[in-house]
């Protein structure tokens, strides 16, 4: 049996035709809203010191081994997130260094760790449900046992936060799942709990966001009192407002995340992507639930495969 | 106030009523009890019928931790060793001598049976049954074994007693043996405080806390109070933000040593050796060896102390992130190296090789099929 190219070009235009052709206008997805019961946390960038003591609290509370990137493997210094480091605290310098969140001749700190997102890309396109959404608290978990290793999820992710275990023999991906295993005993995320000014605070994410607004409309060198650990643990810091970049990012960035963020230098110079307000993950369903929505589609261009191919059988005969 | 309820007229001549208390308190304090057990302290080290006797035991020993103790002034602590204590034994200390000072140890050890509180000072020979190291024409060995039955509890004091120390370093020509190992199996408490020398505020609360409370204080796995052996030395260093930055000294007399930069580099044991030398110093006047600008060679730490070289990193136990984050930009990796690039170079070569090569032969059977 042998096609003719022509005829082969003729029948995959032919299926694109159809393809597009049967694309129903209304089969867009709706655009996820927060769960009610959103957990995520709120990290400041003004008011992180850059102790890392979140990271020293990720590593216990989740029994993540130690990472030494230097020559002399006596910190525990991770470059960036990794397969052994599932939090990490980063610096932003521009001249001199000097001035806390400033632009020029400043510095200032970002943590980064899964933001979980609302409509998150990783549980969009894992293909067997390893990466899981959590009805209740959004939170984005990880089931090793159903991991087939595609590493989809790498891929899929804005914030390239899913990492592998390239140098282990049963692979797993690595990322954080805002401490699942403490939120059951009554206990918060252990880079919140262990957090010294409050920089990061948990709580659900729709109180989170509304803190977040309040500081918005801070005045720039007026104290304030800022909750540490968590919105309801009644412990405060008082703390002189920075001027904040009139964004909160993730409130809307690829369909918003559960976990909130807060600085004083455009968030663009801390690593943190543009992104668009529509999810990835919605796109890309759309384009799929389209294309089998009611397997009208894959039967017309199976059908047309097959008239294609008998029809060159015949030819031959 | 306090003096006068506890009633202390027994305390001991050439010791104000207020230096007593002073030491008893502080040795409240570092065993991690409240300051207001010091009265208390103070009320059993005095209204005891009967002092509680100590019989002080010496091995193969420098007498370093005798004279450490001997060196305490907080306020002139030789008076309460002596005082507070019943000292009935102790080579070094005893007015008597030879037969005399022996017979006193037997009629002491006899007539406090089970009450007393052993010391031992240096280690074990056990090797040829113990004859490197004799008392009275008599192995240590066969006069630890008959005197710690009888005691209360014993108190290895120093590296040698607590795990061998100096005579137990390679090749170990006596089989110089810790207290706890020869007392094994045997059930007699035994409490040890290591260092060369270790603290003597370290025995004195150790003892204190046995007379106090009737019990020993908590101990670690090494049997070592964890009062004072509970944390690394390089948790509680002074030099410690300069090991966090990075800021090292990388040999003697430079310009890093001289601004007191941590001594990590210079083969200071601080991060592997647990004991309270940090925070609580030596010779009554806040010094210790870092702070003299001579890294810790970790004389407390079994494996550590005469056991690694004086110069050679430490291994950092509790590893926490220095003080300096990470950049914002990362580059991950250095790029392929060039072998693996042409390796890939050719493989793609030979793909489009053999691409070019395949479609001509399709050009070519459909030319044949037209």
């Amino acid at each position: 049996m042998k096609i003719k190219r022509r005829d082969f070009l003729k029948g995959a235009a032919g299926c694109g035709v159809l393809a597009a052709v049967g694309q129903p206008a209304n089969a867009e997805a709706k655009k996820k809203e927060r769960l009610p019961g959103a957990l995520g946390f709120l990290y400041d960038s003004t008011l992180c010191i850059g102790c890392q003591a979140c990271m020293v609290g990720c590593k216990k509370a989740n029994e993540m081994p130690v990472e030494s990137s230097d020559l002399l493997p006596i910190w525990e210094n991770p470059r960036d997130l990794s397969a052994k480091t599932l939090n990490v605290i980063k610096k932003f310098e521009s001249g001199t260094g000097t001035n806390k969140d400033q632009e020029t001749d400043g510095f200032a700190f970002v943590k980064r760790q899964c933001m979980h997102c609302v409509d998150p890309g990783c549980v969009s396109a894992c293909p067997v449900s390893a990466m899981r959404k959590n009805p209740d608290t959004g939170v984005v978990t990880y089931n090793k046992d159903a991991c087939i290793g595609c590493r989809y999820c790498q891929i899929a992710c804005p914030f390239n936060i899913p990492k592998f275990q390239w140098d282990s023999a049963f692979p797993q991906i690595v990322k954080c799942q805002l401490c699942s295993h403490l939120l059951p005993k009554g206990e918060i995320p252990a880079c919140c709990s262990s957090c010294p000014t409050g920089a990061t605070v948990f709580g659900p994410t729709s109180e989170l966001m509304a803190e977040a607004q309040r500081r918005q409309q801070m005045e720039p060198g007026k104290y304030y009192d800022y909750p540490v650990s968590s919105l309801d643990s009644g412990k405060n810091f008082s703390q002189k407002a920075a001027s904040y970049v009139p964004q909160i990012y993730g409130e809307n960035e690829v369909g918003g995340t559960q976990v909130l963020m807060l600085a004083g230098v455009p968030f663009s110079k801390l690593g943190l992507p543009e992104l668009p307000e529509k999810s990835y993950a919605s796109t890309a369903e759309t384009i799929q639930h389209t294309i089998y929505k009611g397997m009208i589609a894959p039967i017309v261009v199976l059908a047309g495969l097959y008239y294609f191919v008998n029809r060159s059988q015949k030819d031959k005969d | 106030m306090r003096c006068r309820e506890s009633g202390f007229d027994k305390i001991p001549g050439g010791v104000s009523r207020r230096d007593f208390l002073k030491v008893c308190t502080a040795t409240a304090v570092y065993m991690g009890l409240p300051a207001s057990f010091g009265p208390k302290i103070a009320a059993a080290a005095t209204t005891a019928k009967k002092r509680p006797p100590v019989i002080w035991l010496s091995g193969q020993e420098c007498t370093g931790c005798t004279e450490t103790l001997l060196r305490a002034t907080h306020p002139t602590v030789e008076h309460l060793i002596l005082d507070l204590i019943a000292l009935d034994y102790s080579e070094t200390l005893n007015t008597g001598a030879g037969h005399q000072a022996e017979e006193y140890r037997a009629k002491s050890i006899e007539e406090n049976k089970g009450k007393f509180i052993l010391v031992v000072e240096g280690s074990i020979p056990v090797k040829d049954g113990g004859i490197y190291c004799k008392v009275a024409g008599k192995p240590v060995l066969e006069i630890l074994k008959e005197t710690a039955p009888k005691a209360a509890a014993v108190v290895a004091i120093g590296s040698c007693a607590a795990w061998g120390g100096v005579p137990s370093a390679g090749p170990n020509p006596t089989g110089a043996t810790p207290a706890y190992k020869i007392l094994e199996g045997t059930g007699i408490p035994v409490i040890n405080i290591p260092g060369c020398p270790p603290n003597g505020y370290n025995f004195l609360s150790t003892v204190l806390y046995y007379v106090t409370f009737k019990k020993l204080p908590e101990l670690d796995e090494k049997l070592r109070p964890k009062f004072a052996y509970g944390r690394l030395l390089h948790e509680n260093c002074e030099r410690r933000p300069h090991f966090d930055a990075g800021r090292f000294a990388e040999q003697f007399g430079d310009e890093g040593h001289r601004m007191g930069y941590c001594l990590y580099k210079l083969g200071c044991k601080g991060p592997e050796t647990f004991n309270n030398c940090s925070t609580l110093r030596f010779n009554d006047m806040g010094t210790w060896p870092v702070n003299t600008g001579h890294p810790c060679f970790g004389c407390s730490e079994e494996g550590v102390g005469f056991n690694i070289p004086l110069h050679t990193p430490a291994e950092v136990k509790n590893i926490t992130p220095s003080a300096v984050q990470t950049p914002i930009t990362v580059d991950h990796g250095g790029g392929g190296s060039t072998g693996a690039v042409a390796l890939a170079a050719g493989v793609a070569g030979a793909a489009i090789g053999a691409g070019i090569v395949a479609l001509k032969k399709i050009d070519q059977t459909e030319k044949k099929q037209d």
